[in-house]
């Protein structure tokens, strides 16, 4: 802890750095209070808070691309309830506490009107708190299923993509039927993989299956064969959903463990977002079945629609950018951001928002939705909405691996994922 | 599940992940021991070692992954290497090595190369085929050929390592440093430039261990964080300044890990083997091997 | 108290009270970060204790922060305890938590210590991760907390006044009691140890218990910070127990000045605009302003920037 001696550089001196960084920190402080010339635009100005960095960074990459894309296509149509939509992206390096202070920021110095984007359970669950406190509306994009049972607040909804419960709900039947009857399951030691054992454990013993093991590995962990032989040898099925960077060693390592014989496989997208299917070591997945919210490749969802959304967004007919081919997307999370952006509008426009004072108006037109209708604004299929729960249902796809591309077999309907939701958000004040 | 195959796995394993710990940890040691500073951006050479092949193997040469692989081996040290004789000249030396600096300037450090990486290879995982591939079956399970061979090259490079340290005169330098570098400086020896040199050998062998596991793990801009954590415990458990008691923790930790999780659940196999460690060190906090001499 | 204590003590009090006139000139978006970052200055005072003043550099002080955090949560949500009551529970949660590991490590110093204290930590997280059926893992607890009653004042936690003041409260008590501590009989021991702990024992002082001490009123206080987090903020989860918790104390103090007691308000404060400042640029990889930033600062201030003014104020008297 001693130093030894001290050496000041040539050059500028430390006062005279000291003084500039002052002079910077002080203006960045006084931002607020210095005018800015700009003439006060009559902006819709929406937050985007996106994992712009972190273990959630690639799906922070496309959230973005999606978004900006969505909010030009609006744009052009004329806006929102004829205002123009102001896209302001802040990155919340998929943490807790700095999605908290994000959202302060949003609601303190930007002053927007809404905010959307979360994923991951982690800093939803941190951010939807901090939302209810400063009453700012929070469309999450994130699949958990907490929000349908009551454990946040008035002010979050999730009108763009699916929870968990309903996607196993609806694809679980076919899976007990198609895949395997006993079925072990490999899921990440999060909430969003506890939805997954809790649900699907539930609904496969009611089709007459059941979950022989299930095998949690923790966030942190980047290596998995070890815990293959916990596999028990008498497993029908594997039905794996992984997430973060691990998930390709986890596939190949499956893989190299079981090579052709083993456990049938089912797995959901989440272990392969962005992750091109036919990248080597992946050849095992032939043959096996992936749940899908929105197909990954054009051919499972061949609308004209869908064919917009993809144009807009830059995605090629394999899912990938069409800038490089090598960069596969998340389609079956990012249309969410799609979708919640036209979904605000279409509240914005039935409840005539103006401003911050409208927005219990806001919050009753929505939970007032019944559904959207397939469309542009909602490429992936018509939507049923449980208002009172704050949570959008979909058709939900099973696509199977070949040829190192993703055919869809099988779509269940949206009366096949519904199930009765706990919560009852509009007993809540505002 | 506790069949002997299950512990033949473990085993296997526990093995191929010791070796690497061991070549990942190496440098880590010779940093500690000889600079007695704590890199806190030694995870990041490992990264970029991932990086740099994926580079050569799948982008640059694409032909075949042996070519793209040999490349990557002899460039990832040297363009790592560099780097570090950077830092090392440019933050390092004006700190004076001080212990509480270097670890600030070595996280400033962290960051500059992660945020690099993230700017120009993006956020996403690559993965990477392997140089040589084949799939061996063992009763019960099959197993990756490539890991085998990795768990021979790490052994091949620690031996090499060895070899230099034991028998070149750099090697007897930085021996002499690590054990008294003020007397080591009143006999001639060019602290300062082994000191350099050191830096950039410990980046150069967690380059090459970043070479060896990224057609295993893939290459990803955050994936220097378990390396770090790991080539930290190992040094530490292994004893300070202690080369072979680095090699016998990493064996104790890559095996006992490997068994530990096929009894446990992955979270509890954790748990135990985090509380082990830290058992071990409140037991014997000078770590598992006694003596300061190698 | 002599001249020179005086002025000390009296220097650190003006901070206090500029700290909290300075709550009605700060527009609402800063207001609600210097809240923040006075809470986090409690933690990062709180590892002070343990790395400016004893010398142990520990990278496991997260988990202290996650049991007062923790212990203020689960009482909160599962008992239904009210703001003061769950804080003194999260306050007792972390002493308990301290005073256990203390009694483990009361031994250990140096890298082992290091490395004991990391190990601790990430025990506790996975164990967050594995008692998922209480703590809910790592989405966390979410909690509706009633107002505080407070001399018949009903104080409502989602009010930035409310936030601000009470972390200002805990921070000025955590000032004080540094700075005290710092200059008490006790804290000279602990100098002494940091500064050679053989001849400290040799003059006959079980330096052990010292150090036993030492880490029990740092994990307190970091829990304290924990605590007060979870109750102002609504919130806990794994991640208040994973390895970022424990690198950003280590980070804020060696940046303010490590042994010094307003360095880690000042390390705080430079870390959270520093963030703050890259990100507005818009640049992918913006913490990379940080890294050179944090090099820079480090080449140019060698005891941190508190030590910097310090040894300034030296120089010129």
């Amino acid at each position: 802890m001693r130093v030894r001696s001290s050496h000041t550089p040539r050059g500028l001196s430390r006062r005279q750095i000291l003084a500039a960084a002052g002079a910077v920190s002080g203006l960045q402080l006084a931002k607020p209070f210095i005018i800015t010339a700009r003439a006060a635009e009559d902006t819709l100005k929406i937050g985007l808070e996106a994992h712009r960095t972190g273990i959630g960074a690639v799906y922070g990459l496309w959230y973005e691309r999606t978004s900006s894309a969505a909010v030009k296509v609006i744009n052009a149509m004329g806006g929102i309830g004829g205002r123009q939509v102001e896209l302001i992206v802040e990155d919340d390096a998929t943490d807790a506490k700095r999605g908290t202070e994000v959202i302060e920021k949003f609601a303190n110095e930007h002053k927007v009107d809404f905010v959307f984007g979360p994923l991951f359970g982690n800093v939803v669950g941190a951010v939807a708190a901090r939302a209810g406190e400063l009453k700012l509306p929070l469309f999450v994009v994130s699949e958990g299923s907490e929000l349908a049972d009551g454990a946040f607040n008035r002010y979050v909804f999730q009108t763009g993509i699916t929870n968990v419960r309903s996607q196993v709900t609806a694809i679980s039947p076919w899976v007990i039927k198609n895949v395997g009857k006993k079925v072990t399951m490999i899921i990440p030691d999060y909430i969003f993989g506890y939805n997954h054992r809790d649900f699907f454990t539930e609904t496969a013993k009611a089709q007459g299956g059941t979950v022989n093991a299930v095998i949690a590995i923790p966030p942190t962990e980047t290596s998995f064969t070890k815990y293959f032989s916990q596999i028990p040898a008498d497993t029908d099925a594997i039905y794996h959903v992984m997430v973060g960077p691990g998930v390709l060693t986890f596939v190949r390592e499956l893989g190299e463990f079981f090579g052709d014989k083993g456990p049938k496989l089912f797995g959901f997208i989440d272990s392969l977002e962005a992750v091109d299917i036919g990248a080597p070591g992946l050849e095992f997945l032939e043959g096996s079945h992936v749940w899908e919210a929105f197909p990954r490749y054009l051919s499972g969802l061949n609308t004209d629609n869908a064919k917009f959304y993809r144009s807009a967004v830059g995605i090629d007919e394999n899912g990938a950018s069409v800038d490089n081919p090598k960069e596969v997307c998340t389609n079956s999370h990012m249309f969410g951001c799609w979708e919640t952006l036209f979904s605000i509008k279409e509240a914005v426009e039935a409840s005539g928002y103006k401003g911050p004072a409208d927005k219990q108006k806001l919050v009753e037109a929505i939970e007032s939705t019944t559904g959207y209708d397939e469309g542009k604004g909602h490429p992936q299929g018509k939507k049923q909405f449980i208002g009172k729960a704050h949570q959008v249902f979909a058709p939900q796809f099973i696509s199977k691996v070949e040829g190192g591309k993703l055919n869809v077999v099988h779509t269940a309907s949206i009366e096949e994922s519904l199930y009765e939701p706990k919560a009852d958000y509009t007993k809540l004040p505002l | 599940m506790i069949t002997g195959s299950a512990i033949f796995l473990a085993l296997l394993e526990g093995s191929v992940g010791a070796a690497v710990l061991a070549l990942t940890a190496l440098g880590l040691s010779l940093v500690f021991g000889v600079m007695r500073v704590i890199n806190i951006a030694h995870g990041e050479f490992v990264m970029l070692g991932a990086v740099v092949a994926w580079w050569c193997a799948a982008d640059l040469l694409g032909a075949h992954p042996l070519l793209g692989f040999a490349v990557a081996l002899a460039v990832a040290p040297l363009i790592v290497g560099a780097i570090a004789v950077a830092a090392d000249w440019l933050v390092l030396r004006r700190v004076n090595y001080d212990p509480e600096r270097t670890i600030v300037a070595t996280m400033g450090l962290l960051y500059i190369i992660q945020q690099g990486v993230l700017m120009t290879y993006g956020p996403d995982a690559r993965p990477l085929d392997p140089p040589i591939y084949f799939r061996v079956q063992f009763p019960g399970f099959g197993y990756s050929g490539y890991k085998l061979i990795v768990a021979g090259l790490a052994l091949l490079l620690l031996g090499a390592t060895w070899l230099f340290l034991a028998r070149t005169r750099i090697g007897l330098y930085m021996r002499a440093t690590r054990l008294d570098s003020e007397t080591a400086q009143a006999f001639g020896v060019p602290v300062k430039r082994v000191y350099a040199i050191v830096f950039a050998l410990g980046a150069m062998l967690a380059a090459l261990s970043g070479v060896l596991i990224a057609p295993i793990r893939g290459a990803h801009y955050l994936m220097g964080a378990d390396p770090l954590l790991l080539s930290f415990i190992v040094v530490i458990v292994g004893g300070l300044g202690n080369l072979r008691g680095t090699l016998l923790a990493a064996a104790f930790i890559g095996i006992g890990d490997g068994m530990i999780s096929v009894l446990f659940s992955p979270t509890l196999a954790k748990i135990i083997a985090t509380l082990l460690v830290a058992a071990v060190l409140v037991v014997k906090p000078g770590g598992l091997a006694r003596s300061t001499a190698s | 108290m002599s001249g020179a204590a005086t002025r000390i003590y009296a220097f650190h009090l003006a901070v206090i009270a500029a700290l909290f006139l300075v709550q009605f000139a700060l527009p609402a978006y800063h207001y609600g970060n210097v809240t923040r970052i006075m809470l986090y200055a409690v933690f990062a005072i709180g590892y002070n204790i343990l790395l400016g003043y004893t010398g142990l550099l520990s990278l496991g002080h997260a988990l202290f922060f996650a049991a007062g955090a923790y212990g203020a949560g689960l009482a909160a949500h599962w008992w239904g305890f009210g703001p003061i009551a769950a804080l003194a529970v999260g306050i007792g949660a972390a002493l308990l938590v301290s005073l256990v590991t203390g009694a483990i490590v009361y031994r250990t110093t140096g890298v082992a210590f290091l490395i004991v204290t990391l190990m601790l930590a990430q025990a506790a997280f996975l164990s967050t991760l594995y008692f998922n059926t209480i703590t809910l893992g790592d989405q966390g607890i979410v909690l509706s907390l009633p107002p505080i009653a407070l001399f018949g004042a009903s104080l409502r936690l989602a009010d930035p006044m409310v936030k601000y003041n009470a972390a200002l409260i805990a921070f000025a008590g955590a000032l004080l009691l540094s700075l005290w501590l710092l200059r008490s009989p006790f804290g000279r021991v602990l100098v002494a140890i940091r500064e050679n702990e053989a001849r400290t024992r040799l003059l006959g002082y079980n330096t052990a218990l010292y150090r036993f001490t030492a880490l029990v009123i740092s994990g307190t206080l970091s829990g304290l910070a924990g605590a007060l987090y979870c109750i102002l903020f609504g919130y806990v989860g794994s991640s208040f127990a994973s390895l970022q918790y424990s690198t950003e104390p280590l980070l804020w103090t060696l940046l303010g000045g490590a042994g010094t007691a307003l360095g880690p308000l000042l390390g705080a404060g430079i870390m959270f605009y520093l963030i703050e400042f890259a990100s507005s640029t818009g640049i992918e990889g913006y913490m990379i302003i940080v890294g050179v930033a944090l090099v820079v600062i480090t080449l140019w201030f060698p005891e941190g920037l508190a030590g910097w003014f310090r040894r300034l104020k030296r120089v010129r008297s």
